[in-house]
């Protein structure tokens, strides 16, 4: 169910989002493009989680709208299990399901969801396995990984079901340092394949080589948003030029 | 506003839980004014006998304020009731003092010692001018509190040992220790009564008479004592082993290792827990009313069996069970508050 | 020693460890274990002198001898003519009956109040909430008399029986409730049901198959039961649909018909039921709760569907850790049941004692009946133990 083939891939219209009494998304709008690379950097608390996970209906908003490939989201139950099937996401806790083997996981979706012989499934995860390579894994179970591996496995586990964009929710901060490289090397190699990405990060290194677009999240709204060679060399916002400084100062 | 926010997802966050919402309003409402009704209203606080309660239509309180001295005392002899009933003022004066947390750990410990000696003084009597009451009339609410405490007291250095023998490197305390646990656990608390209260004399030389209530006592103390090795296990198996070689590595030998880095942690670890265990004894308490023992239930029981009030049974085993569930529910209270104060400690 | 100037290893210096550590461990576990067996031994010279002074028999001969008593619940027939070990397996079969119906009363219960607890319903999960510590904190010997009492004083006459269900009937008489009539049409049902059976889990093998090859879906959720279920039906309608169920019926002065169960099976039953269904509702609940959140979040994010994500992912995992508790609390349903020495229901306990009572060999039948229990409590600790073994998650 696409529209017109030039429609932003996802768009926010003005969102707010209230978890009980405390409001965590202050009139949000962003568009991205197809085929754009979105980071979104902020202090805890800014509501950059929150939003990423309003776009794949992880949780619901109150108040606005969230169109993802033209589809709006609703409370409808069909369109919101439509838009999943579009949308990857990757946890920073990985969440890979451990009673099951990394093979297992990857083909899971496909077969259930997409309706996908189990041969066929097999042979794409194998696939996808390779370029996050890591095929030598398949009949390993998560408990087995090192944190770097598991997290390129929830890497193909959600590109199995050939989605059209990414969501990446801090997909590094849980690693150990020197695992951070390897993950960040998969996401960078994605987007060059042109791979539609929303990334929540503080890897600035990484955000200055991949995004097109960095946005910067403080207490719920949208401060600055901005391609990286204007965002990092001259912020406009005051809030923004002191979170670089805290974050880029290390 | 939030509260219309919390009730729209809470209450009726959707098609199926509106109508549960309605559905158990509904019935709660009739439940409910069909209970007033009865406990409340039509409910008759004096009369002879349980058949003008019933013509009243309502519950018989009567039958719990007849009889409450019986209840709560037994066959205590009536002119000396003062003194369990000074008893149950020390024992909530005790649990006072543990829930408002006044003192530290070790003087706490004292408290509760010296209160028990108090405690078994004043029931014997003997001394200052107390005529002597023999165990037998040890009845009621006392009853239960004196096995229940002195159970907890004598049964958890027993189970500190069961605990520290199963993780011993030492076969034959280790094999013990596993005996000892599996075999009381694996058998009915009623079963273990019954050997007590009958087989316990046989082991003993002849002549030798122990009252059936340091009889029950005995067992009570070694039963609780398996359970609460095995919540004390857990709570060893749960410390890192960074611990037990920091201790090594200090130089502290086995017995300071134990006492003042590894069971310390492993104690405050479990201690919901271990007040499960002791709620789950202290209710095993009732069973002794099976070996003759006179505990409220049993008073109550026999309460009944007065004609005049043998249909007043409602009335009477809800006033126990709530007497029950204040405790119970007020030491659950209490450890979830312990959990709260020495959660910060272990971030 | 070093008469050439190299070096040589000094002797491990492990004499002295070896004095100072395990032969104090040899000799803390001779101790002990001295200590152990003196008990014993005191014990049990006591036993044997106490004994002898009152003239009581030991030894087990006495199993054979005739029971004299009479025992209202059989599963198998018994007379007071039969032996006390006759009696006693009659109790182990009351013990087991109950408990196995407990368990699954307990069950059934438990996981409704599970699931009503973690509802995202504030009413509903409140009201499981004060049943759950209504349970915990009341006395389970209590909530025995209180069946028992209900059933006993205050059931009506037949006239105005309690109809809880449908065709179950409580009076002062008792508690009736419908059975199977038993007639040749039956063994065909049983034939059909099973060739039903058989075609379901064949569906299902081919389904799998299906799916793992073309991964289209054949609707199994919804043929297998049907084919199941349809079988005997047919059968039972070709066969002229006579009566499927002996119901109790009213007759001038008291019920007939159906099968009819004493007041202190039916409150045992009852008391130990609803009890551990409370313990049993919280295991679910925390069986499910241990598995994070971000288990379904991952699964959802997939687009997996809910009931998906419940099958494949929550449910799973949550099993392994609601296993090893539920089958304690089955094993403390299974002693618990010994209660019913206190309402008189002849459980393996209760027939146990009667038989203490009667020959005084009070040491003989407990070893037998703790024996009995014991067994029971080993095997389902290694029965779990297996379990646990079986279906551990795989980690470095």
């Amino acid at each position: 169910m696409g529209s017109a083939p030039l429609s932003p891939m996802i768009e926010l219209r003005h969102v707010d989002k209230w978890f009980g009494a405390h409001q965590a998304l202050r009139d949000v709008s962003l568009t991205v493009e197809r085929g754009g690379r979105v980071v979104v950097c902020g202090p805890s608390g800014s509501g950059k989680s929150t939003m990423i996970r309003c776009i794949n209906a992880l949780e619901g908003h109150e108040k606005g709208q969230i169109l993802v490939d033209g589809i709006e989201l609703t409370g409808d139950l069909r369109q919101i299990e439509a838009i999943r099937r579009e949308v990857g996401m990757v946890f920073q806790q990985f969440n890979l399901f451990p009673h099951l083997t990394v093979l297992e996981n990857l083909v899971l979706a496909p077969i259930w969801v997409r309706r996908m012989p189990r041969r066929e499934a097999e042979e794409l995860a194998m696939d996808y396995l390779e370029r996050v390579r890591i095929p030598e894994q398949a009949r390993k179970y998560p408990g087995q990984l090192s944190g770097g591996q598991q997290q390129r496995v929830a890497i193909a586990r959600a590109l199995c079901m050939k989605p059209q964009v990414m969501l990446f929710d801090e997909p590094t901060s849980a690693l150990d340092p020197e695992m951070i490289k390897e993950v960040l090397d998969v996401m960078v190699e994605l987007a060059r394949s042109g791979m539609t990405m929303v990334c929540v990060t503080h890897e600035m290194a990484f955000a200055r080589e991949v995004a097109d677009t960095m946005v910067f999240m403080d207490r719920g709204e949208i401060v600055e948003e901005a391609p990286p060679e204007q965002f990092f060399a001259a912020p406009k916002n005051e809030r923004t030029r002191l979170f670089l400084g805290q974050i880029l100062g290390r | 506003m939030a509260l219309w926010h919390w009730a729209r997802s809470r209450l009726f966050g959707g098609p199926l839980n509106s109508l549960l919402t309605i559905a158990v309003l509904f019935l709660l409402a009739r439940g409910l004014a069909a209970f007033v009704d009865w406990a409340v209203v039509r409910a008759s606080l004096t009369a002879a006998n349980a058949r003008q309660c019933e013509a009243a239509g309502g519950a018989c309180w009567a039958f719990i304020i007849d009889w409450l001295r019986f209840i709560l005392f037994g066959r205590y002899p009536y002119a000396e009731q003062w003194r369990p009933a000074l008893v149950l003022a020390i024992f909530v004066a005790l649990l006072l003092v543990s829930f408002a947390r006044l003192l530290p750990a070790r003087m706490l410990a004292a408290v509760w010692i010296i209160g028990l000696a108090v405690v078994l003084l004043l029931m014997h009597g003997g001394v200052f001018g107390m005529p002597v009451v023999e165990t037998e009339f040890w009845n009621g609410l006392p009853l239960t509190l004196i096995l229940a405490v002195g159970g907890l007291g004598a049964g958890f250095p027993l189970a500190l040992l069961l605990a520290l023998g199963r993780r011993s490197q030492l076969p034959a305390l280790r094999a013990l220790s596993v005996a000892y646990i599996e075999v009381a656990r694996g058998v009915p608390f009623i079963a273990w009564l019954f050997l007590g209260l009958i087989v316990l004399p046989l082991f003993l030389p002849p002549g030798v008479v122990i009252a059936k209530l340091w009889r029950a006592e005995v067992v009570f103390t070694l039963f609780i004592a398996a359970y609460l090795a095995e919540v004390v296990r857990g709570g060893l198996q749960a410390i890192p082993r960074g611990q037990y070689e920091a201790a090594d590595a200090l130089g502290l030998g086995y017995l300071q290792r134990m006492r003042l880095v590894v069971l310390p942690q492993a104690l405050s670890l479990t201690i919901p827990a271990q007040v499960n265990t002791f709620i789950g004894a202290f209710k095993d308490t009732t069973l002794i009313s099976i070996i003759g023992l006179f505990d409220p239930l049993q008073d109550v029981n026999t309460a009944l069996n007065d004609p005049a009030w043998r249909l007043a049974y409602v009335e009477g085993y809800v006033f126990i069970a709530a007497l029950y569930f204040a405790f119970c529910y007020l030491m659950s209270l209490y450890s979830r508050r312990l959990e709260r104060r020495l959660a910060p400690a272990r971030r | 020693m070093s008469k050439t100037g190299v070096s040589v290893r000094p002797a491990p210096r492990r004499a002295r460890l070896w004095h100072d550590e395990r032969a104090r461990g040899v000799i803390l576990q001779l101790a002990v274990v001295a200590l152990v067996v003196g008990l014993l031994a005191w014990f049990a010279a006591n036993a044997v002198e106490n004994l002898r002074r009152e003239g009581i028999a030991t030894g087990y001969g006495f199993l054979g001898r005739e029971a004299s008593f009479a025992i209202g619940v059989a599963l198998i027939p018994f007379s007071p003519a039969n032996s006390y070990a006759h009696a006693l397996l009659v109790g182990f079969l009351n013990t087991l009956l109950v408990a196995a119906l407990g368990i699954v009363l307990a069950t059934v219960l438990g996981f409704i109040v599970g699931i009503a607890r973690l509802s995202s319903n504030w009413l509903v999960s409140r009201l499981a909430l004060v049943y759950v510590e209504a349970m915990r904190n009341t006395p389970l010997l209590l909530q025995i008399f209180l069946w028992w009492d209900v059933l006993r004083l205050s059931a009506p006459q037949p006239r105005a029986a309690w109809q809880p269900l449908p065709h179950v009937f409580i009076s002062n008489r008792g508690v009736y409730f419908p059975v199977p009539f038993y007639g040749p049409l039956d063994l065909w049902i049983l034939l059909a049901a099973a060739l039903g059976l058989a075609a379901a889990v064949l569906l299902r093998h081919r389904a799998r198959r299906r799916q793992e090859l073309t991964g289209k879906r054949l609707p199994a959720l919804w043929l297998a039961p049907a084919l199941v279920l349809l079988p005997p039906i047919a059968v039972f309608l070709a066969g002229g649909a006579p009566h499927l169920l002996d119901l109790p019926r009213m007759t001038r002065f008291d019920f007939a018909g159906g099968e009819s169960v004493t007041f202190e099976f039916t409150a045992l039953l009852l008391a130990l039921g609803v009890y551990t269904a409370a313990f049993v509702g919280e295991i679910v609940r925390a069986g499910i709760l241990a598995v994070s959140r971000g288990q379904s979040e991952a699964a959802e994010a997939l687009g997996l569907r809910r009931g998906q994500v419940l099958r494949l992912v929550v449910l799973p995992q949550a099993i392994r850790v609601i296993v090893p508790p539920l089958t304690s609390e089955y094993l403390n349903l299974t002693k618990n049941s010994s209660l019913a020495v206190a309402i008189g229901f002849p459980d393996l306990f209760s027939v146990g004692s009667t038989i203490a009572n009667q020959t005084g060999q009070v040491v003989e039948v407990m070893s037998i009946l703790v024996a009995v229990y014991l067994s029971l409590s080993l095997a389902t600790s290694l029965a779990m133990n297996l379990y646990n073994r079986r279906t551990a998650l795989v980690e470095r």
